[in-house]
């Protein structure tokens, strides 16, 4: 048996799609759910959030929460610094 | 050396996450945070490479990728090794006008299993060679991917699968080893502490190893509530009182010279800031044996190591040794 030269070996764990199709949102048991009037656009939650699930979008001047991804871990709302965030047994 | 990065967080949370959404961490994941925050801080081509243990296992559920980088796993023992070697070979393809990249940054990621204890070596090597690249520690304390056994990263008195509080033994029966003060001992360019809680020092000192010429190591704090037993919503906070109590605190050393930074010196100058460990321990339920009458004095010895730490850390920084 002749041995393949790495060039022929196929390639092996390549992990090549990305994970954001992997959609962790149904992991969620309590949702954030943020009060405009009480939020000043710090972007504490979306710095701090650990699924990057809270976007900054410039063209509107604020944030959203990307229910998609969003575990419900509460560190947005422990760490608003104007108590905006409250989590919700939807 | 000293970046001369300015950036607000309007301009953190508008670079897009290199380290990505749909990762399989639990709810409340530290660490991933640390992360995110630190993929933030880059400047350019980047290549990462990981030691097994949680971040590795929840950033690449096959054939997903939660890295928008080149990001290549590696065993348990040696990411140090692997990295050294991804920084060779791009010196001698840049040589060759291979890469045309003014520079390829190199981070190297492992938890506390990977540095304190079976990447030791790997890493000592590595920094002593001088190779040109960030190993980043993210510190949750014990080795939890595999479901949460004692390192030498697991604090005095932590109860862990292996080292679990009973009626005789009150969980980890040794202190935190100085992961940090070894690596400064190697007299690299650049050693640093960090909390995702202070994450304006943390993508500052991410940037400094990046840019410093040579090796750089940066010990990042994870609050992990799986492990640790905590509220998922409190792992920032938990993040701020381990600086708060002294537990963890804020350091930089650049070629062998030791400086506090700003969330610790602050504490430093006005010392009443300093706030009891109990604070810090009463949140978590790993500690939650201590808070019984037959195990309460612990508490009072891990107040006195934290307190002879911080001692002989301002010391280090050329504080004078104040009266907490
Ligand atoms: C040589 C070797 N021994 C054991 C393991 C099993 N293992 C995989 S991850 C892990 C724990 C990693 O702990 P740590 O480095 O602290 O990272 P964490 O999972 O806590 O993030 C272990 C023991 C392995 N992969 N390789
Ligand atoms: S932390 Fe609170 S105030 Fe700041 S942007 Fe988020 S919701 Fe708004
Ligand atoms: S609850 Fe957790 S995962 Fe959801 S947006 Fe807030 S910080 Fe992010
Ligand atoms: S066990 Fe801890 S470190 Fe690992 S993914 Fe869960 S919270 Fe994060
Ligand atoms: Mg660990």
């Amino acid at each position: 048996m002749s041995e393949k030269s790495w060039k022929e070996i196929s390639i092996g764990a390549v992990c090549w799609k990305p994970s954001t199709a992997l959609l962790t949102g149904d992991w969620r048991t309590y949702t954030p759910v943020r009060d405009p009037a009480k939020c000043t656009r710090c972007l504490l939650c979306a710095i701090y959030c650990p699924d990057g699930a809270i976007h900054w979008k410039p063209e509107r001047n604020d944030i959203e929460f990307d229910y998609n991804y969003c575990k419900g871990c509460g560190i947005c709302a422990n760490e608003c610094p104007t108590k905006a965030i409250e989590m919700k047994l939807l | 050396m000293q970046s001369e990065w300015k950036f607000t967080s309007k301009d953190i949370a508008e670079k897009p996450d290199l380290f990505m959404s749909g990762h399989r961490a639990c709810a409340g994941c530290g660490a991933t945070t640390v992360l995110r925050l630190l993929m933030k801080a880059t400047r350019g081509p980047t290549i990462v490479t990981t030691a097994t243990g949680c971040m590795q296992i929840v950033s690449s559920m096959y054939p997903y990728t939660s890295w928008a980088v080149p990001w290549v796993h590696t065993a348990f023992e040696n990411v140090a090794a692997n990295a050294a070697g991804i920084e060779a070979a791009i010196k001698i393809m840049k040589k060759k006008g291979r890469v045309k990249h003014s520079h390829v940054d190199v981070i190297a990621i492992a938890g506390d299993g990977g540095t304190y204890d079976i990447g030791l070596q790997a890493l000592s090597g590595a920094m002593e060679r001088g190779h040109d690249f960030l190993f980043v520690l993210y510190d949750n304390e014990a080795y939890m991917n595999t479901g949460i056994q004692r390192s030498g990263g697991t604090p005095l008195g932590a109860a862990t699968t292996t080292s679990p509080a009973g009626t005789v033994v009150p969980g980890k029966l040794e202190t935190k080893k100085p992961i940090t003060e070894i690596m400064a001992a190697h007299e690299i360019p650049y050693v640093a502490t960090a909390s995702p809680y202070y994450w304006r020092d943390l993508i500052i000192k991410t940037r400094r190893g990046l840019e410093v010429e040579g090796p750089a190591f940066l010990h990042v704090f994870a609050p992990c509530p799986r492990g640790w037993r905590t509220d998922t919503a409190k792992s920032m906070e938990l993040a701020k009182l381990a600086v708060e109590t002294c537990v963890f605190p804020l350091w930089e050393c650049i070629n062998g010279e030791y400086q506090l930074s700003a969330p610790s010196k602050a504490i430093a100058l006005s010392p009443e800031k300093k706030k009891p460990v109990r604070e810090y321990l009463q949140l978590q339920g790993r500690f939650r044996h201590l808070f019984t009458p037959k195990f309460e004095k612990l508490i009072d010895e891990i107040q006195k190591i934290t307190d002879q730490r911080w001692q002989r850390l301002l010391k280090k920084c050329g504080v004078s040794a104040s009266k907490t």
